[in-house]
């Protein structure tokens, strides 16, 4: 009656003792090898493969990165000059909407040209011309700006952003390539005839 | 030899049909007693992720509120309509809009299937903030499930990504201005903020490219994080012995150690209450959609804001922060500050351990009641005060307006945050945590009275007005 629950108890140690001792022996190699595991060849290949490693995901991160950077479109300079129209058209003190180029043509009360880009500086909202008022009224955050595109009220951090101004044989043009930002209207930005 | 007369002892004997279903489930196909319920959850596919039993006080439902499962379900929601938008949805600039209203007038049952989409997108983000304050106010992020907290910020941070790259593709002029705005806040982030938002948009302006992007996020990078990270939490779960044991605030912590907690088992008691939950909300979720429809407006027209213009609800709290603080202290220094306390919050030093309990104590109950009254009375009082009184560049001129608009009115509010955190420890004699708690409620709550003033309160050019 007392043997038959201790047999199992003495033979389990046992069993378990060999069961580790061989998973030891498959895991950790004998002796005579474990001084090679820390051997500076091992080591050396050891970092190779971590450094390899390494550059392999450097170098996935660098294309997938690339896939996401914005392209420039092919065609970018034949379209970027919009030809707004003849100067005579244009009444001094006034501003013009261009619907294509996205920008406004305003003509200050001495004659001379200003385009401004119609994105607000705040956030990118369209600014419309509210001519009863003479200025832009961004409907997004009431920032606005008068004719020359200089901030009336915040939260705009800057003026109107300006594109370069060309004027050819009495022909206004206009280049939207890429807009030139400002921290004042400046009587040096705006071109005459 | 015996043996050998009788080849296949398992095969002979039984028809076809048996043996296909034994080949498909080697135990019982329906359950009838407690041990072949526990066989069944623990060998089956699916519900071996599920523990064969757990805490029966964990399954009090005004403990978890089923919300991390409601969750998962609204998630499952997603992906099945989502698939079945995908077949009709044409991700171009040209066909975007018009694929959907052809959707929503020619497709049977389009309608009702964006519109459970829609509604289901909304409702998981609320469904995800309600979860993390219930993590948070039953001390779920106490050790040693620490970890857990931080894995689902990561989950909220896909959720509001899967919301807001879906946010652009019916686009129409609601979606295309919201993301312009929105992508227009990442260039107040300095150096490198316009390169930000070329890559945000893929170009100087929102247009096929940022459709295509936003396509690709919205059904493949996004669901497919949001996949792995779900197990990657729900494995974390498991670990940590299920959710975070109830108790009141006598109670002693619950280690096992006192006396062995009553166990309940997953089938039926827990997979019941499940599918109650689930079923509930999907009824829920199909009469929204048969009375209210997802909005969408008049096609995009880059040419034309509407007014007021406003981002996706769960950004409106920033957008709000941008009319009271110069854009580089609204977008980058303060919600940098809020996710940091976020991270920041399973990790801070705790004096007590009051994991379990509803707002640590009765005293953390009535301090964090004071802060949520606080902060409701303040908050309104100071938008209104900054919209109509306060003009800050006008009371300083000649500072620099990050300054004057930014780094003054943060330093006042943060000094008001310590002087809270100190008083509510002196008068309302709080412990550090319930005051570390207090000023969590505080903020919560001043963020959301910021979210419901830009829904409701923000009329044409962003003024104040009622709803």
């Amino acid at each position: 009656m007392s043997k038959s629950p201790k047999q199992p108890s003495r033979k389990r140690p046992k069993g378990t003792e060999a069961a580790a001792a061989r998973t030891a022996s498959a895991i950790a190699p004998p002796d005579s090898e474990e001084s090679t595991v820390s051997s500076p060849r091992r080591r050396f290949l050891g970092r190779l493969w971590l450094g390899l490693g390494g550059l392999a995901v450097v170098e996935f991160l660098w294309i997938a990165i690339d896939f996401l950077r914005p392209r420039t479109p092919l065609t970018a300079s034949q379209t970027d000059i919009i030809v707004a129209g003849p100067v005579d058209a244009f009444e001094p003190s006034s501003v013009t909407a261009f619907q294509q180029g996205k920008f406004y043509l305003s003509r200050l009360a001495d004659g001379g040209f200003l385009a401004l880009s119609r994105e607000c500086t705040h956030l990118g909202c369209t600014v419309p011309w509210i001519e009863e008022e003479g200025r832009f009224v961004c409907p997004c955050h009431s920032s606005s700006y008068d004719h020359t595109g200089e901030v009336l009220q915040a939260p705009a951090p800057r003026p109107l952003d300006l594109y370069p101004v060309r004027i050819e044989n009495g022909i206004v043009k206009v280049d939207v390539g890429s807009p030139l930002r400002r921290k004042s209207f400046d009587r040096r930005q705006v071109t005459r005839l | 030899m015996a043996h050998n007369t009788e080849p296949g002892r398992g095969t002979h004997g039984r028809g076809l049909a048996s043996r296909i279903v034994r080949s498909i489930f080697s135990g019982p196909v329906y359950p009838r007693d407690d041990r072949e319920r526990k066989w069944v959850v623990f060998n089956h596919l699916i519900l071996h992720f599920r523990p064969v039993r757990l805490p029966q006080k964990t399954l009090k439902y005004t403990h978890t509120w089923g919300l991390g499962g409601m969750s998962f379900v609204l998630f499952l929601l997603l992906v099945v309509t989502g698939i079945m938008l995908m077949f009709v949805y044409e991700p171009s600039a040209e066909g975007a809009y018009e694929s959907i209203v052809r959707m929503q007038q020619e497709v049977f049952f389009g309608k009702l299937v964006r519109n459970v989409h829609h509604w289901s997108a909304n409702l998981l983000i609320a469904i995800v903030v309600l979860h993390l304050l219930r993590v948070y106010f039953t001390g779920g992020y106490r050790t040693p499930r620490e970890f857990n907290w931080i894995i689902g910020l990561l989950l909220l941070a896909c959720v509001l990504t899967s919301n807001f790259t879906g946010y652009l593709l019916p686009w129409d002029q609601l979606s295309y201005w919201a993301i312009t705005i929105s992508t227009g806040m990442i260039s107040y982030v300095p150096v490198m903020g316009d390169w930000l938002r070329e890559v945000a948009r893929d170009g100087p302006e929102i247009g096929q490219a940022t459709l295509i992007n936003f396509y690709t996020l919205h059904t493949t990078v996004v669901p497919v994080l949001l996949i792995l990270l779900m197990a990657w939490h729900f494995w974390r779960v498991r670990r940590a012995r299920g959710v975070v044991v109830p108790r009141s605030a006598a109670e002693p912590p619950d280690d096992g150690a006192h006396d062995r907690p009553q166990y309940a088992l997953t089938l039926p008691d827990l997979l019941f209450r499940e599918s109650v939950v689930a079923l509930c909300l999907i009824a829920f979720i199909l009469v929204v959609s048969l009375f209210f429809n997802a909005p969408l407006d008049e096609a995009a027209n880059p040419g034309m804001s509407p007014n007021p213009a406003k981002a996706p609800w769960y950004f409106v709290g920033i957008q709000e922060l941008l009319l009271h603080f110069h854009p580089f202290f609204a977008v980058v220094v303060i919600p940098l500050l809020g996710i940091t306390a976020l991270l920041a919050i399973p990790y801070l030093r705790y004096s007590d351990d009051t994991a379990g309990i509803w707002f640590m104590s009765h005293r953390g109950r009535r301090t964090a009641i004071i802060a949520a009254t606080t902060a409701l009375i303040l908050t309104p009082v100071m938008i209104v005060a900054d919209e109509f009184w306060l003009s800050r560049t006008a009371l300083l001129p000649g500072v620099p307006s990050v300054v004057s608009n930014g780094l003054l009115p943060a330093a006042v509010l943060g000094a008001a945050l310590v002087g809270f955190y100190r008083v509510s420890q002196w008068k309302w004699g709080a412990s550090r945590d319930e005051a570390v708690q207090a000023s969590f409620v505080l903020l919560t709550v001043a963020f959301l009275i910021l979210t419901a003033t830009g829904v409701w309160f923000r009329g044409p050019g962003m003024g104040l007005d009622w709803p």
